[in-house]
């Protein structure tokens, strides 16, 4: 350990007044060590970020570093001029952000933007920077690099601007690389070959990155030394396979307890009477027709069936773009299949007017993604549970009844009714999302990503929220996610999506422990700490 | 699709509309109460039933509405816009002498406005919260609540009448007989005080949208990214968070180019310009009706001309738009 090139020293970040908590990060010290990877694991308002962002000195306004020094090359980072601080940006120490879709200009192109990091440092002729950018390009492995240099970010796939980020990071081979949360908006095989690329990289430079993260299956993949942190504090520091293996504070251990293995759940009894028919259903989408162009078609949906028994949870597994929620989508009747039968309790909600619709709709409810977007800001949440059930004609006081009730069974008290989704945390807002949707009395209850914007922990809670409601409702369930440990976790069945197509439905113990298809086991292997995971259930098994 | 095939379909749809506003414009004139000859009659101080009949026969006013409107669009394909009897000329070269006053004025509040508003609202951007950001936001809230007539005449006031700097109304020096360099002097001299007076408002108007988009842009990762690249803040500024503010901007760029015939009533009226404004308003009193269709038809197709060129500019400067495949 005694080559650090960056070592920190009781940092302590201040949050401005008002703030939650005093300190973002409290009197945090750790080493980086040249040519490692460490990982720093924590939840969201855990201080991760901020502890990078007040490295490379772009502090949010209002946060401040209230004392504690970072030495890199005999210097303090945290007390540099600014000029000094805007000199080693870049060239000294490289950074990538987790949203690859915003963290480019969207107005300049992919190579203006690469050799932008030499203009930035006054390095290289304009034509030495192009011919760079291009060896960048290349080197981080984007296809047709001479037509992804000309190219604006809209034309490039989440992953290849991540590429293209790591290319700008890496173009001054700088000692050090932080990279916040790089893979956690991409898809699972995306965010393999993303890893595969930084330990590659590393292998070449040889420069220390400080990884940050939520995930331990990504630890698993990459670190040699692990951090973990939460409300502002280091809880735990070592080795990566000492911490993964036998994790000494109580809170890592929540976290990695929290983390869905693949360990199968027992099969539920299921009975044969289906909850949900779909038959042979297709969906395409056309874009960009005009008097003067062909239209583009997309198979979003390509001949599908799929059936849920009453009583099951089936996961809809896909990466983006797999058509899996356009599906289920078709199913609510959001969009319009343009043929196929959706048969939920005998009756083909493809084929409803708008009239008749309207009044089979509370038939299938949904639980979206996001929980901040998803409520109505401006509506109490007795409102949002008990409008629903009175357009259907329930009489208003059975509907706030059942609101009070609905919020006891989820675990928030009836005393959440009278008040507005800005109060609520982002696990409890989708309680609440979950309690809508069983205002309905559905027979069907579509949970599209419900849990993929939740931290682990909190994750856990709604994942056993649903697995509690499932024993005592008897509900059925067709969950969509992308996370395959998610599905493992609350599935009985599994259905696979690509490119429109199921390409493999089975029990969760068949598709996992023997995949048929070669992109289910592509899949498999992409899930970050795969091994790691395995070898973990083993031990538990 | 390419640019040429999109401003083609865009040109072919133009034409359509222009028509339509024409054929649209024709009802709207003939459904107003009196008509020309009545007018003219009335100021000959000869209101005899038999000289209107004869004036209405002269003009064409006898015949049926939908035989007038036959001929006005015949005229308007053929480019003829028709004689303005009032003039005494055909309304083609009345619009033609007209235009470059009107013109030149527009265009320079047009340039006036969107060069100072751009600047103003960036520099009060980068002051975000300072002393200097709140009196550039007071003052640009000033110029945007006041009325244009009002200012106009304030204007005249302070600078023509009380301070003597700048002539208060007209185009040129009447009689003066400058001309070259001499006579553009006297001109620019006559355009300031329109040209700022009409300005005022929109320079408000697009300093506060700069100065709004550029502290939304600001907050955004890929300035973020900037910086962690080690930009200095000017290069960020300018290169990262102004063309993208910008996008805006121009949306509203394109909605007042497409004003700068018709727009400008007021202020010709106020400092007696010889604009098209102003025939406008004299031909609505005179109830030329050949004159205000003449403009309502230029006017219309300025402001179409604009939309496209509008799409065209909005098109260069952000690449996501109309390459989505």
């Amino acid at each position: 350990m005694t080559d650090a090139i960056l070592s920190i020293d009781s940092l302590t970040i201040d949050l401005p007044i008002g703030a939650d908590r005093p300190h973002a990060v409290e009197d945090v010290s750790f080493d980086l060590n040249k040519g490692e990877i460490l990982c720093v694991v924590g939840e969201s308002g855990s201080g991760k970020s901020m502890t990078a962002n007040a490295l490379m000195g772009l502090l949010p306004d209002g946060v401040t570093v209230g004392k504690g020094r970072a030495m890199f090359d005999g210097k303090d980072v945290l007390t540099l001029p600014e000029a000094q601080k805007q000199a080693m940006r870049g060239a000294r120490i490289g950074m990538i952000f987790q949203e690859p879709m915003t963290a480019l200009n969207p107005l300049m192109r992919i190579g203006d933007q690469i050799a932008e990091v030499f203009a930035a440092h006054n390095l290289l002729s304009g034509s030495e920077r192009r011919a760079r950018a291009l060896a960048l390009v290349k080197e981080v492995g984007l296809p047709d690099p001479e037509k992804i240099i000309r190219a604006y970010p809209f034309q490039l796939s989440g992953g290849q601007r991540q590429r293209a980020m790591i290319a700008m990071a890496l173009a001054l081979e700088p000692e050090i690389l932080i990279a916040d949360e790089p893979t956690t908006a991409l898809d699972v095989t995306t965010q393999a070959q993303i890893l595969r690329l930084i330990l590659a990289l590393r292998e070449k430079h040889g420069m220390a990155v400080m990884f940050i993260t939520h995930d331990f299956g990504v630890v698993a993949e990459i670190a040699d030394r692990v951090i973990v942190m939460r409300y502002g504090q280091i809880v735990e520091a070592g080795i990566a396979k000492q911490v993964l293996e036998s994790p000494q504070h109580e809170y890592t251990r929540a976290l990695l307890d929290a983390i869905p293995t693949g360990t199968v759940p027992e099969l539920a009894p299921i009975t044969t009477a289906p909850a949900l028919e779909i038959r042979h259903l297709n969906k395409i989408y056309r874009t960009g027709g005009s008097p003067f162009r062909a239209a583009r078609e997309v198979r979003a949906v390509n001949d599908v069936s799929l059936t849920i028994a009453k009583g099951e949870v089936v996961g809809l597994v896909g990466e983006s773009g797999s058509g899996k929620s356009t599906l289920g989508r078709a199913v609510v009747r959001l969009v319009t299949p343009d043929s196929g039968q959706v048969l939920v309790g005998g009756v083909d909600m493809a084929a409803l007017d708008e009239n008749e619709l309207r009044k089979q709709r509370h038939r299938v409810q949904m639980v979206f993604q996001d929980p901040y977007a998803s409520l109505n800001p401006r509506h109490r949440i007795l409102r949002t549970l008990s409008d629903g059930p009175m357009a259907k004609g329930v009489s208003k006081q059975q509907a706030h009844k059942r609101a009070l009730d609905l919020l006891e069974i989820v675990g928030l008290g009836a005393d959440a009714a009278t008040r507005f989704p800005h109060e609520f945390s982002g696990g409890q807002r989708q309680r609440i999302g979950i309690a809508r949707a069983l205002a309905m009395d559905p027979e069907l209850i579509i949970a599209d990503e419900a849990v993929s914007a939740l931290d682990v922990s909190i994750q856990a809670q709604v994942l056993e929220l649903l697995a509690d409601l499932r024993r005592q409702m008897g509900l059925s369930i067709l969950f969509i996610t992308h996370d395959l440990r998610v599905a493992a976790q609350v599935c009985d069945r599994i259905a696979v999506m690509q490119y429109g197509r199921l390409v493999e439905v089975g029990p969760v113990r068949d598709v996992f422990h023997a995949p048929k298809q070669a992109y289910t086991r592509e899949l498999l292997a992409a899930v970050p700490g795969a091994g790691w995971a395995m070898e973990k259930e083993d031990a538990t098994a | 699709m390419s640019l040429i095939t999109t401003i083609l379909g865009r040109l072919v749809k133009a034409a359509i509309t222009l028509l339509a506003i024409a054929v649209l414009n024709f009802f709207l004139i003939h459904a107003a109460p009196g008509d020309p000859a009545a007018v003219l009659a009335g100021e000959a101080g000869a209101a005899d039933p038999l000289f209107i009949a004869q004036l209405r026969e002269r003009f064409g006013l006898d015949q049926p509405l939908y035989v007038q409107l036959w001929s006005y669009v015949k005229n308007v394909l053929t480019l003829d816009l028709g004689y303005s009897f009032r003039q005494g000329m055909p309304v083609y070269d009345l619009i033609a002498q007209r235009l470059p006053a009107t013109l030149l004025l527009t265009l320079s509040s047009f340039v006036i406005s969107l060069s100072l508003g751009i600047a103003f609202g960036v520099a009060a951007a980068a002051r975000v919260g300072k002393a200097s950001d709140s009196v550039l936001t007071t003052i640009a809230l000033l110029f945007y609540a006041t009325p244009l007539y009002w200012a106009a005449l304030m204007a005249v006031l302070v600078f023509s009448v009380q301070l003597g700097w700048l002539p208060g109304f007209g185009y040129e020096t009447v009689g003066s007989g400058y001309s070259g360099l001499a006579r553009a002097w006297d001109i620019l001299q006559h355009l300031i005080l329109p040209a700022l007076t009409l300005g005022l408002f929109f320079m408000a108007v697009y300093m506060r949208m700069t100065r709004a988009s550029m502290l939304e842009v600001s907050q955004m990762d890929f300035v973020k990214t900037a910086r962690a690249k080690g930009l200095s803040g000017p290069v960020i500024r300018r290169r990262h968070i102004l063309r993208n503010a910008l996008l805006p901007v121009v949306t509203l760029a394109g909605l007042q180019a497409g004003q700068l015939i018709g727009g400008a009533v007021l202020t010709e009226t106020v400092f007696a310009w010889p604009g098209i404004g102003r025939l406008m308003f004299e031909s609505l009193e005179a109830r030329d009706y050949n004159t205000i269709l003449g403009v309502f038809l230029v006017s219309a197709a300025m402001v179409i001309v604009f939309n496209i060129l509008t799409d065209i500019v909005y098109r260069i400067v952000d690449p996501r738009i109309g390459a989505k495949s």
